[in-house]
């Protein structure tokens, strides 16, 4: 497919999702749709956080961030707006201007105009958005089309590990999908030592990703 | 060695201004609280300073806190503040240098005045003290002592000698030259120096008029330049002077409204003027405010106070969206002023030199752009509306996230909250991504529509069969669970939480966290 710009500079990504997304990672000015998986959207944000870009999440008041540390974003750099009101467009536009990726829940209402001019500031600024929930109007959508979580029997153990297999889907129809780990998706930051050492030997970071996950979904 | 000034030089008369519990005098004024309140000031749990009538029911300084609750009741407890004893001494030294010149503040509570001037000025010593008394008095600061003697050391006593009934003579003079004979009475103890104390008192030395007989050359071949010093305090001629302290230029602004201002952008737009003038003034002074207090005083006399800070320095638009914040009030104890804004004062808490904040040539970087459109950001929702996180310590989840405005610093580490500590009960395995700040309802049932319970033994009413995460939720079949884990939050204390967690996954793979308390389900967080 021709690239909708003619610089798109790619913002560092998590390897697992740089595999299926357009362009073979975030581009800058881009926008991104995560249907149904906030932990897929932080791993999104995890590849440019911690490579220290600035990143912000608008309008996700339950946004874990706990769980964003453990995916490897750097707190110090995530800014949380969790209640923009019916400010949205302008606070988004504003955060655009200084940081590098957004995360936010897809507006209820945008016109095609208004649209048209955030995405031009995107481009501009060289920022990327990922929108929660579903909206037609971005580059791509991913999603989590299954999901296995291991460690869990009945009653006994606890969550240690989940496969998941994620899809991306073009403007123009075509789909990709990948089978990964969450390990995976958690990027290298101080935090997540702890969390790696609870997980299974097999589902360590830099495990072949494919192969595991035939015996699963297979 | 320093030479020592000769015995020749007199040493200077001084008034020594005392201010008995001055702590707690800051306390009660900054609090408002009546004079005759058993207060305690505590300071790393243990009593710092004790009111008049919590002595009299038998605390005093040093006591652990719990001690002295139990020993006094009704006893009103407060953290101890030194910057708090400064602020509120300010006022006094401002009132002492109207009268006369050349105040030194040696602590807050005690300060000394050269009166050698104010003594011809007014007529004698005496009518001067008078003139101090009635000058504190009009701003309402009864219990002050003044002792005037051969220097600072001796004048000290003097006001310390002061009879200990607020109502008896509040003044003692010694003459000049019998200050030597006043000091000879007095224990080593009040020279302050434990270690020469111990040596004296062994050699048979126990008062300052035994140490004062003692040949000056002797004692300083002895005892070297500490001991000379110290001998010469013993003897009544103090080596320390009077240093007069310069009056620091006056930082803070104050705008008074009449008639009162009722609308928030009327105030914002009237003190933008002050606000400038502020920083300007700063600016001239070459230092920059990072930190500063904002009161607000209303018609009816409300006063609304708030401290902010700021992750630079202020300019005279962040104050003036201080001001606003605070009315807006983005904090519970804020917001309730009832009646129009008849003055806003801003006062600097914490200023720096300029220099240590200057742009660098090609800026100073990426985060000042940050910081710049975050204030956009927050000046159109809010303070509070902005936000970074911190990961506290906590069983549950919501707990364990700290949310703190942009451009304030994050909290002291609360006792009770370090991340680091164990947490029984504490969630293991990945976090979940979605925490919701106010739990869900949920339900959950067996395999024949049951409701599943938990009895008060902790054992489970039966295996959870299907479940629904939300009140508009669809029933989900229950494909593996684990629990319950309890939870026992401070079974000592009323206000504690008994809880039991599961971990649900229903069959199309989704995880949640499910909180069991008091027979109702919640949804605590989704892993999705």
């Amino acid at each position: 497919m021709q690239a909708s710009t003619l610089d798109s500079r790619r913002l560092p990504t998590v390897p697992a999702l740089a595999r299926i997304l357009p362009g073979g990672g975030l581009q800058s000015g881009g926008s991104y749709t995560v249907r149904n998986s906030p932990a897929l959207a932080m791993a999104l944000l995890a590849g440019p956080s911690s490579a220290g870009l600035w990143c912000s999440v608008i309008g996700v008041p339950d946004f874990g961030v706990e769980a964003a540390q453990g995916f490897g974003i750097n707190l110090e750099r995530l800014i949380l707006v969790p209640d923009p009101g019916s400010q949205w467009l302008t606070v988004t536009a504003a955060l655009v201007d200084v940081v590098t990726v957004i995360l936010t829940r897809a507006p209820e209402h945008l016109a095609p105009t208004e649209w048209a001019r955030l995405k031009a500031r995107l481009r501009q600024r060289g920022a990327a958005l990922i929108t929660l929930g579903a909206w037609k109007q971005s580059d791509s959508t991913l999603g989590v089309a299954e999901s296995a979580w291991e460690g869990l029997g009945a009653g006994t153990g606890h969550l240690t590990a989940r496969r998941m297999k994620i899809t991306a889907t073009q403007p123009s129809g075509r789909l990709r999908h990948a089978y990964v780990g969450l390990a995976d998706l958690q990027g290298t930051a101080p935090g997540t030592a702890s969390q790696g050492a609870l997980l299974p030997q097999g589902l360590q970071p830099g495990a072949a990703p494919g192969s595991a996950s035939t015996a699963l979904f297979g | 060695m320093t030479p020592l000034p000769g015995p020749a030089d007199p040493a200077t008369r001084t008034l020594m201004l005392w201010c008995p519990d001055w702590p707690i005098t800051a306390a009660l004024r900054e609090h408002a609280l009546p004079a005759d309140t058993a207060l305690v000031l505590v300071d790393r749990g243990e009593v710092f300073a004790c009111s008049p009538a919590a002595r009299q029911d038998g605390v005093k300084r040093g006591l652990r806190i719990r001690e002295a609750q139990a020993r006094s009741t009704g006893l009103v407890s407060l953290p101890y503040d030194p910057s708090l004893d400064e602020r509120t001494f300010e006022p006094v030294t401002a009132a002492v240098e109207t009268i006369m010149p050349g105040v030194q503040v040696l602590r807050p509570g005690l300060c000394a005045v050269k009166v050698k001037g104010p003594s011809r000025y007014y007529g004698s010593e005496g009518k001067a003290a008078d003139v101090v008394f009635r000058t504190l008095a009009a701003i309402g600061l009864t219990d002050v002592r003044i002792g005037i003697a051969d220097g600072p050391f001796a004048a000290e006593q003097a006001a310390r000698a002061t009879d200990q009934d607020p109502d008896a003579d509040r003044l003692v003079v010694i003459p000049p030259g019998r200050s030597p004979w006043f000091l000879g009475s007095y224990p080593l103890e009040v020279l302050e120096q434990p270690r020469l104390t111990v040596l004296l008192k062994r050699l048979g030395i126990r008062s300052l008029g035994d140490f004062a007989a003692l040949k000056a050359s002797d004692v300083r071949n002895r005892f070297g330049i500490e001991g000379a010093l110290a001998h010469r305090q013993a003897s009544g001629l103090d080596h320390r002077n009077v240093v007069a302290r310069k009056p620091p230029p006056h930082l803070d602004t104050t705008a008074d409204f009449e008639p009162p201002l009722a609308r928030i952008d009327q105030l914002a737009f009237a003190f933008r003027a002050p606000a400038g003038g502020f920083v300007d003034t700063l600016r001239e002074a070459g230092l920059v405010c990072t930190a500063l207090h904002v009161s607000l005083h209303t018609e009816s006399g409300e006063v609304s106070e708030r401290r902010w800070q700021h992750p630079r320095w202020f300019d005279a638009d962040d104050i003036v969206d201080r001001v606003r914040w605070q009315l807006q009030g983005t904090h519970a104890s804020d917001h309730g002023l009832t009646s129009g804004i008849t003055r806003v004062h801003v006062a600097p808490d914490v200023v720096e030199d300029l220099s240590d904040h200057a742009d660098g040539l090609w800026g100073t970087g990426p985060d000042e752009g940050i910081h710049h459109g975050l204030a956009r950001v927050q000046s159109m929702l809010g303070h509070g509306a902005v936000l970074t996180a911190i990961i506290a310590g906590g069983r549950l989840l919501a707990d364990r996230r700290v949310f703190i405005p942009w451009g304030d610093a994050p909290p002291a580490k609360a006792p009770g909250k370090d991340r680091n500590q164990p947490w029984p009960g504490r969630l293991p395995g990945p976090a979940p991504a979605t925490v919701f700040a106010d739990p869900v309802p949920a339900a959950v049932v067996d395999s024949r529509g049951n409701p599943v319970d938990v009895d008060p033994r902790g054992l489970l009413s039966a295996d959870p069969a299907f479940f629904r995460a939300g009140p508009d939720d669809g029933r989900r079949p229950v494909h593996s669970w684990a629990g319950p884990w309890p939870i026992n939050e401070r079974w000592w204390d009323p206000t504690g939480r008994v809880l039991n967690r599961f971990q649900l996954v229903d069959q199309s793979g989704s995880a949640w966290l499910l909180l069991l308390e008091d027979h109702a389900w919640w949804v605590e967080a989704g892993y999705d």
